[in-house]
């Protein structure tokens, strides 16, 4: 047993470091680190920049053009990028379609759909949520009726994030209404300029624009979109959820948000001291620090695990979203009452405008408000929770 | 002992209860913060008929000589429909601190401004790195003949960019820290010398940070004694925890109907969400807290007029430390018993966790005021 990396790794370290110091603009570090609006071209140069060096999918293997890093590299990597404030690569193409076009797609479809996530080219969104299917997502009823070689979709989806800026979804869409719910469920890719999609915006809770509804009228997929076998979908989307969960652990984020805390604890004052000095506040940071780092290294023994990631994958969901969560709370508790106001437009780069209070302040209730998704998305926290009591503890 | 409202309160409580559902709705609500003043003059108006922004007022200034448990009353209704006018800004804290530190010419020519709905009033008291400590003030009054010069800057002024006049502390003596050497002035919004930065807050309501370069006051503006205003500065914060206290209870009541609503019609794996015992026991704890809330805002209106420091202090301090907690947890928890939903802005109840969330962060979170209590204990036992 052995805690430490190796000098190998740290080898590999000290590269992301110098090539992120020599190739992350300015300006995406600086929209990062100040935690402004995402932005969809700023998301794609990123990606364009890590593509040309090679590193465009640092989770896939070399044959599909991944780096082929090993879970450690991987979480190195990831790890770096956040600390130098890069942008957090898209997950649907990269973590969750690319995956499962890899392991259950045919070759014609990996070599359409893996070349264009790798570049960036294609932006990608999720098809999974429906009003009525959330936490019960096997209920799902959009529909895919084939006609000759082509089906027929028609139904809704929701919660597609980003889907307002996206080429693709992959969508679960049912087959069948024979036998159980999941047995009729099949896994489609549908370009979302085809005819009889309308995408219609959510506005979040606070105010932002990231989530859509998306609406599917008589649309003609092509039947070679379908990966794998028909009604055989929801093997697939198992598959992907347990990719996401892994991913949503998030620690790279964490860590560097863990940073920015410990720096905004610093710089915000409490009448004659710095924040940092109000133990109350310092003891809460503290158990987060602790918490963070039983996170780091829980990831690190999942994912180094050979038998890889099992139903444990929930609790880092669980973990992960938590402490995320508290880490914006925190930064909004620093803030104190600077952290009410609403200013939408500083959230934009060019600002130059009134804020209350310091820098830190003005995206930092949003940013609470926002992250609340975290233990909703991707899975309920409940959800993972029923998971590890029925197939980790078998209760 | 006796936890009941008086017939008149009942009668304030019912007819507020019914404005609040009928008149003031998700979509009015809507309207009114995305106005240019975040404020309708119209509601403002109808709160003026109905008495209640003179409440508090003595009789002699047309007031109806009411206390904090008749505001309390008022900000529990608020606090159900997320009223968003600036009642806490200007009839409970400005005009509260005219009540109790002005004097007679003082209170006889704002207090019925109030009343009548035609004047809008705001304390600027907060400063930027203060946090929640109330004695950090920096603002400077310099006397100048008779007049007084005031420099400084202030932030948090809740509803300072909708204000007439505001009311503004400074240092007329001390060490920034010093609760001694404080004094009180009313300024005109639009004095020279005087910068509004008007902000929305992600509840609807409005704050501002407002600076203050060389404004030139009459010594008639100064309100109470000349560095001796931190006691009425103190207690009038007192006022505004008590009422946020109440306004947050009426807001995880509202808080919990409407989860309670979504969790008995919302239907995933063939039955209603609410069958499923996790979300029947948290459903149970945002209850539990919201009664243990409840009854601390009892407490914190009972106390919040007393001149009794101590015992003012601490009961205030409590309860705006559970209540902090309990609006945290019953907001956090509403928002994830709703889903996806609960993230939207078309949602009431996400607009009820962000007000939650706010009060908590309003005159010293849970953390702050807890630390007052555990001081308190200190000197207690010392």
């Amino acid at each position: 047993m052995d805690l430490n990396y190796t000098p190998e790794q740290e080898a590999f370290r000290a590269e992301v470091r110098q090539f992120l110091e020599d190739n992350l603009p300015d300006d995406i570090r600086e929209r990062v680190q100040k935690r402004l609006r995402p932005d969809k071209a700023m998301t794609e140069r990123w990606q364009k920049i890590l593509f040309e060096k090679g590193w465009g999918a640092s989770t896939w293997p070399t044959e599909f053009g991944g780096t082929g890093w090993d879970p450690i590299q991987q979480i190195i990597f990831e790890e770096e990028c956040a600390l130098a404030g890069a942008p957090r690569q898209l997950d649907f193409g990269l973590r969750m379609v690319g995956p499962v076009i890899m392991t259950f797609g045919n070759d014609e479809q990996k070599q359409r759909f893996l070349p264009g996530i790798l570049s960036g080219e294609d932006w990608w969104c999720q098809g999974y949520s429906e009003p009525g299917a959330g936490s019960d997502l096997a209920s799902l009823r959009t529909s895919a009726k084939r006609e000759g070689d082509h089906y027929i979709v028609n139904g809704q989806k929701t919660w597609t994030t980003l889907g307002q800026h996206a080429d693709w979804i992959f969508c679960l869409v049912r087959t069948s209404t024979q036998g159980k719910p999941q047995q009729g469920i099949s896994f489609l890719l549908i370009d979302m300029n085809t005819p009889g999609i309308d995408v219609k915006p959510i506005i979040m809770l606070d105010g932002e624009h990231e989530i859509n509804e998306v609406y599917f009228d008589n649309v003609k997929v092509p039947a070679e979109n379908l990966i794998g076998e028909e009604n055989q979908g929801w093997t697939y989307a198992k598959f992907l959820l347990g990719h996401e969960r892994t991913g949503l652990a998030n620690v790279g984020q964490w860590k560097a948000l863990m940073k920015r805390l410990k720096e905004v604890a610093r710089q915000e004052q409490d009448g004659q001291r710095p924040l940092i000095e109000n133990t109350r506040f310092r003891d809460r940071l503290a158990q987060l620090d602790a918490e963070l780092r039983a996170l780091e290294l829980t990831v690190l023994r999942v994912l180094t695990d050979k038998r890889g990631p099992g139903p444990q994958a929930s609790i880092l969901k669980i973990r992960g979203t938590e402490i995320g969560q508290q880490l914006f709370e925190m930064l909004m508790e620093a803030g104190g009452q600077d952290s009410i106001a609403h200013i939408p437009e500083a959230l934009e780069l060019d600002y130059n405008g009134p804020r209350a209070g310091s820098i830190d302040a003005t995206p930092s209730a949003g940013d609470y408000f926002n992250m609340r998704k975290l233990s909703i998305f991707g899975g309920s926290n409940e959800i993972q929770r029923n998971i590890i009591s029925q197939l980790v503890l078998g209760l | 002992m006796n936890f009941d409202l008086s017939e008149e309160q009942q009668m304030l409580n019912d007819s507020l209860r019914r404005f609040v559902t009928n008149e003031y709705g998700y979509e009015k609500r809507g309207e009114i913060i995305s106005s240019g003043t975040g404020i309708d003059r119209a509601t403002w108006s109808n709160f003026a008929e109905m008495g209640l922004l003179g409440f508090s007022f003595p009789e002699d200034y047309d007031g109806l000589g009411g206390n904090a448990v008749d505001t309390m009353v008022v900000m529990e209704n608020f606090g159900r429909g997320l009223v968003v006018e600036p009642y806490l800004a200007t009839v409970v804290l400005a005009g509260g601190l005219i009540r109790d530190a002005g004097n007679e010419a003082q209170k006889a020519d704002i207090l019925p401004g109030i009343a009548s709905g035609e004047r809008l009033l705001a304390l600027a008291h907060y400063e930027p790195g203060a946090r929640y400590n109330l004695s950090h003030v920096q603002t400077t009054a310099r006397k100048d003949g008779d007049h007084f010069q005031i420099s400084g800057q202030k932030t948090t002024v809740l509803h300072g960019g909708q204000a007439n006049q505001l009311i503004v502390s400074a240092r007329t003596s001390g060490g920034v820290n010093d609760e001694s050497g404080l004094s009180l002035f009313l300024v005109d919004s639009g004095a020279k010398g005087v910068k509004v930065d008007d902000f929305a807050t992600h509840d609807g309501h409005r704050t501002a940070d407002i600076s203050f370069s060389n404004v030139t006051v009459s010594a008639h503006n100064l309100i109470g004694t000349i560095d001796e205003a931190f006691p009425a500065i103190e207690k009038t914060v007192d006022l505004g925890i008590a009422a946020l206290c109440a306004e947050a209870v009426g807001a995880m009541e509202a808080m919990n109907a409407a989860t309670l609503e979504y969790i008995k019609t919302r239907k995933q794996f063939g039955v209603p969400i609410g069958k499923f015992q996790v979300l029947q026991h948290r459903m149970a704890d945002m209850f539990i807290q919201t009664e243990q809330a409840r009854t601390m805002a009892i407490l914190a209106a009972s106390e919040a007029d007393s001149d009794d420091r101590a015992n003012r202090r601490e009961a205030i301090s409590m309860a705006k430390t559970l209540v902090g907690q309990a609006a945290r947890y019953v907001g956090q928890q509403g928002v994830q018993l709703h889903g996806g939903m609960g993230v939207t802005d078309e949602m009431f109840a996400a607009h009820l966790f962000k007000r939650l969330t706010l009060i908590n962060l309003l005159f010293g979170d849970a953390d702050h005021h807890l630390a007052q209590v555990s001081d308190g204990l200190l000197a207690k036992t010392a």
